[in-house]
C-alpha cells in the first residue's frame, strides 16, 4: 500500500506496474518529430519566405500547438490505455481549463474599457 | 533604530519599531497569547508529554491523526478570526458620527484583510481537508492514502502559513488590502510596509500544502478503493472530495502564479500590477478570481457530500437520486470555471462578456437546487431522527437558500452595479459559507467525532452550539444584508448617517449570540472528554451508518480494515449488515504500514523561517534557510527506511479487543 512512497523491497514492488514507459522507436519519433518542428519555425524566421510577419506568427502558434501534442503521446505517453484512461481523461480536462483561463483572460482584458468614460492620455498618467 | 549597515545585514528592516508596544490592544493580545503559550508548554513539559506528542501525532503518516490536526488547527484559527469578527462588529456598532469608535484606520483593515485570510485559508481549508483526510480513506476500504509523507507535509506547510499570519499581529503588520491582497493597495508604493509580504508567503507556503494534498486525495480515491468499489459505487463524500480536489490542483497553480507575479512586482521592480509599462492591477484581480471562484466549491462540495451521508444515515434510507447527485457534482466542477468574472462585473466589460459570466453564473444554481431537492426527497418518508448532525443539515437548507437566492439576484450585472462592494455582497458570502460550510462542518463533527474518539459528542451542549450558531447567523446578517441593501459598502470603518447605528448593533448582538454557540462548542468537547465513559461507542457503528467507515471500531486501528473489505453495492456497510455480516476472528496477516518521519515538520519549520526571512529583507537568512530546505528535501529522499509490518497477532489482538467490547455492549 504504501509502495507509491518508494520502497526497496522488490516484492512489495512487484504490484502492476503496467503503465507504459514507451519504446525505443516512439522516443525517436518523438524526437525526430519535435526537432523537425522546432527547427520550421527558426527558419521561418530567419529567412523571411513569408513577407507577411502576422501569417508567420500564427503558423508559429500552430507549430507550438503540434509541438505540445507530440511531446503528450511520446513522451508524457498520454493514451486511452494507460491507467485505465484515467491520463487521457485528466489531459483533456486539463487542456479545456487552459483553454477557458486563457481565451477567457484575454477576452476579459480586452473588454476592459469598454465601460469606462474616455480619458486624454496625459490624465492616464497621473492615475493611481 | 537599527542604523548601522551590519544590524542592518543581520536584522534586515526588522527593528525595535516593529513590535506594536505602542499599541495596547496588540500588547493585550500578546501577552494572553505568551502566558496561554507558556502554560500549554509548561504542561507539556511537565507530564512529559512532548516526545509522545513527535512520535505519535506530528511525525504520524497515518491519515487519521493527520485529519484531527487539520480539524484542531481549524478551530485554533477559528477562534482567532471570529476574535477578528467581533473586534469589527464592536468599531461598526459604536463609529457613528463624533465618536471615531477604538480602531484606528490603518489596525481596522488589517483586522478585516486578516479575518478573511484566516477564516478561508486557515480555517475552512483546513477543516474540509481535515474531514476528507479522516474519513474517506475509511469510506472507500483503504489504509492510507496514497502518498503517507506527503499528507504530513501538506498538512505541516499549512500550520507554517497559519504560523506566519499569526506571527504578522506582533511582529510587523498583516496586509491591508482585504482578503485576496488586493492590488493597487499591496503595490509596493502604496504598502511599502511588511503587511501584503507577510500575506504573500503564508500563502505561498500554504498553497503548496495545499496542492500537495489534493493530489494525494484524487490518486487516493482514483487508485485505492476497495475491490468492486466503481466510481458509481463509491459514496457521496468521496465523489465530492474527488471532484473539490480536482478543482483544487486545476486552481492552485494560478493563484500561485498571480502571487509570485505580485512578488516579482514587490522585491525586484517588476511592473505586472502597477499602472506603468504596460501593466495592469485588473490582471491580478482577474487571476485571483480565475482561482477564488471555483475555491468556493472546493469547500463546498465536499460539505454537500456530508450533507447527503448525513441526511441518508439519519432518515435510514438510501440517499435519493445517487447517481443524479453525482452528476449535479461533476456539472458544478465544470461550471465553476465559468464564472469567476461575476466578482467584477463593474471592472468595465462590455455587455457581452457581461451577460456571458451573469447567465453562467445563474446556470449554477440548477445542480445546486437540484442537490437541495435531493436531499428534500430523501428526507420525505424517512425515519428522520433528530440527532445533532442531522439537526445542521436542516438549518442549512433554511439558511443556505435564502444565500442562494441573493446569489442568484447579484449574478444579474444591472443588479451588481448597484449592489457591488456593498454589505448586501458581503451578508451574501457570509450566508452561504456560514450557512453552507460551517453547518456542514460542524454536522461532520459531530457526526465522525465517535468514529475518531471512540465516544459521541454531548447532545445538550451540542444543541447549544447550534442554536447559538443558528439564531446568531440570523441576528447578525439578516441586518447587514439590510443596510447593504440601503447601499452601505463594505470595509468601512465609521459612518456618518446616525440612522443605520441601530442595524448594526443588531448585527453586533447576533455576533455576540454566535459567540455562545462557538463556547458552547468548546464546553462540548470538554464536557464529551470528561463524560466519555457515559457517551462510549463499543460497536463502532453508533448511529446505524451506511458506508464503510463505521464497519471499524472506533476508533479505528492503525490499520484501519484487517481485512480489506470487498464492495457489492453502493452503501456498502448497510449492504453487509443485511446480508448478516460477521466479524472476521482469524486468519490475520501481517499489514504492510508507512513509517512516521520527521522530515514534514522539519520542512515546513525551515519553509517558515524562508517566509520570515523574505518578509523581513533578511537576506543571509533567508539563503541560508533556502538551501536547507532543498538539503533536507534532498537527504529525505535517501531514508529507505520508510515502511513496516504490523505482526499478525497484534492484529488478532487488536481485533480481539474489539470484538469484545462490541460482544460486552
Amino acid at each position: 500500500m504504501s509502495a507509491s512512497e518508494g520502497t526497496h523491497d522488490a516484492a512489495l514492488h512487484a504490484h502492476g506496474d503496467t503503465h507504459g514507459h514507451g519504446s525505443r522507436r516512439g522516443y525517436l519519433m518523438g524526437f525526430a518529430l519535435s526537432v523537425l518542428l522546432t527547427a520550421i519555425p527558426f527558419w521561418l524566421v530567419m529567412s523571411g519566405v513569408l513577407s507577411d510577419v502576422q501569417t508567420t506568427a500564427a503558423l508559429i502558434i500552430v507549430l507550438a500547438f503540434v509541438q505540445i501534442l507530440v511531446h503528450t503521446v511520446s513522451f508524457l505517453h498520454v493514451n486511452t490505455r494507460s491507467e485505465g484512461g484515467w491520463t487521457l481523461m485528466a489531459y483533456a480536462f486539463t487542456a479545456v481549463l487552459v483553454l477557458i483561463v486563457i481565451s477567457g483572460s484575454l477576452w476579459i482584458m480586452y473588454h476592459l474599457n469598454s465601460n469606462m468614460m474616455p480619458m486624454a492620455a496625459a490624465e492616464m498618467g497621473n492615475g493611481m | 533604530m537599527f542604523d548601522s549597515p551590519i544590524l542592518k545585514t543581520i536584522f534586515g528592516r526588522l527593528t525595535f519599531e516593529s513590535f506594536p508596544v505602542h499599541e495596547p490592544i496588540l500588547l493585550g493580545t500578546f501577552i494572553v497569547v505568551v502566558l496561554l503559550g507558556a502554560g500549554i508548554v509548561a504542561a507539556v513539559t511537565r507530564y512529559r508529554l512532548w516526545g509522545w506528542l513527535w512520535s505519535e501525532w506530528f511525525t504520524s503518516v497515518d491519515h487519521k491523526k493527520i485529519g484531527i490536526m487539520y480539524i484542531m488547527l481549524g478551530i485554533v484559527m477559528l477562534l482567532r478570526g471570529f476574535a477578528d469578527a467581533l473586534m469589527m462588529r464592536a468599531q461598526q456598532a459604536m463609529a457613528f458620527g463624533a465618536n471615531e469608535g477604538y480602531l484606528p484606520a490603518h489596525h481596522y483593515d488589517q483586522v478585516f484583510s486578516a479575518h478573511g485570510t484566516i477564516m478561508i485559508f486557515f480555517v475552512a481549508i483546513p477543516l474540509v481537508v481535515g474531514l476528507i483526510n479522516y474519513v474517506m480513506p475509511l469510506q472507500i476500504g483503504a489504509r492510507d492514502v496514497a502518498f503517507p509523507f506527503l499528507n504530513n507535509l501538506s498538512f505541516w506547510l499549512t500550520a507554517a502559513g497559519a504560523g506566519l499570519v499569526m506571527v504578522s499581529l506582533f511582529v510587523g503588520e498583516f496586509s491591508r488590502g482585504g482578503w485576496l491582497n488586493y492590488v493597487p493597495v499591496t503595490n509596493l508604493q502604496n504598502s511599502p510596509d511588511t503587511g501584503p509580504d507577510y500575506y504573500l508567503w503564508a500563502l505561498q507556503i500554504a498553497g503548496v500544502g495545499t496542492t500537495l494534498s489534493a493530489i494525494n486525495m484524487v490518486t487516493t480515491i482514483i487508485k485505492m478503493r476497495a475491490p468492486g468499489m466503481t466510481m458509481m459505487k463509491m459514496p457521496v463524500f468521496c465523489w465530492t472530495a474527488l471532484c473539490s480536489n480536482v478543482l483544487a490542483i486545476a486552481i492552485f497553480p494560478v493563484l500561485t502564479g498571480a502571487f509570485a507575479l505580485l512578488m516579482l512586482d514587490r522585491y525586484i521592480g517588476t511592473d505586472f500590477f502597477t499602472n506603468d509599462l504596460g501593466g495592469n492591477p485588473m490582471m491580478y484581480w482577474n487571476l485571483v478570481w480565475i482561482w477564488g471562484h471555483p475555491e468556493v466549491y472546493v469547500l463546498v462540495l465536499p460539505v454537500f457530500g456530508i450533507y447527503s451521508e448525513v441526511t441518508s444515515t439519519f432518515c435510514g434510507k438510501r440517499l435519493f437520486g445517487y447517481s443524479s447527485m453525482v452528476y449535479a457534482t461533476v456539472v458544478i466542477t465544470i461550471l465553476s470555471y465559468l464564472v469567476w468574472l461575476h466578482h467584477f462585473f463593474t471592472m468595465g466589460s462590455g455587455a457581452s462578456v457581461n451577460s456571458f459570466f451573469g447567465i453562467a453564473t445563474m446556470v449554477i444554481s440548477i445542480p445546486t437546487g437540484a442537490k437541495i431537492f435531493n436531499w428534500l426527497f430523501t428526507m420525505y418518508r424517512g425515519e428522520i431522527r433528530f440527532e445533532l448532525p442531522m439537526r445542521w443539515v436542516v438549518a442549512f437548507m433554511l439558511t443556505f437558500v435564502v444565500g442562494g437566492m441573493t446569489g442568484v439576484l447579484l449574478a444579474v450585472p444591472p443588479a451588481d452595479f448597484v449592489l457591488h462592494n456593498s454589505l448586501f455582497l458581503v451578508a451574501h458570502f457570509h450566508n452561504v459559507i456560514i450557512g453552507g460550510v460551517v453547518f456542514g462542518l460542524f454536522a461532520g463533527i459531530d457526526y465522525w467525532w465517535p468514529k475518531a474518539f471512540g465516544f459521541k459528542l454531548d447532545p445538550f451542549w451540542g444543541k447549544l452550539h447550534f442554536w447559538g450558531w443558528v439564531i446568531g447567523y440570523w441576528v447578525a446578517w439578516t441586518p447587514i444584508y439590510i443596510v447593504g441593501l440601503m447601499g452601505t459598502t463594505r470595509r468601512v470603518r465609521h459612518f456618518d448617517d446616525p440612522s443605520l447605528q441601530i442595524w448594526f448593533v443588531i448585527a453586533a448582538i447576533g455576533a455576540v449570540i454566535i459567540l455562545f454557540g462557538i463556547l458552547a462548542f468548546v464546553i462540548q468537547i470538554a464536557v464529551s472528554i470528561i463524560n466519555r465513559e457515559k457517551l462510549r461507542d463499543t460497536t463502532g457503528d453508533p448511529w446505524n451508518g451506511r458506508t464503510l467507515e463505521w464497519s471499524t471500531s472506533s476508533p479505528p486501528p492503525a490499520y484501519n480494515f484487517a481485512f480489506t473489505p470487498v464492495v457489492h453495492d453502493l452503501d456498502a456497510w448497510y449492504d453487509m449488515k443485511s446480508r448478516g455480516h460477521a466479524r472476521p476472528d482469524g486468519g490475520f496477516r501481517p499489514i504492510h504500514m508507512p513509517r512516521n518521519t520527521g522530515a514534514g515538520v522539519i520542512l515546513s519549520g525551515i519553509a517558515a523561517v524562508l517566509g520570515f526571512a523574505m518578509v523581513w529583507y533578511i537576506w543571509w537568512l533567508a539563503a541560508l534557510s533556502f538551501v536547507a530546505l532543498v538539503a533536507v528535501a534532498i537527504g529525505h529522499t535517501f531514508n529507505y527506511n520508510r515502511d513496516y509490518f504490523i505482526p499478525s497477532d497484534e492484529v488478532a489482538r487488536c481485533e480481539r479487543e474489539h470484538a469484545l467490547l462490541a460482544g460486552a455492549a
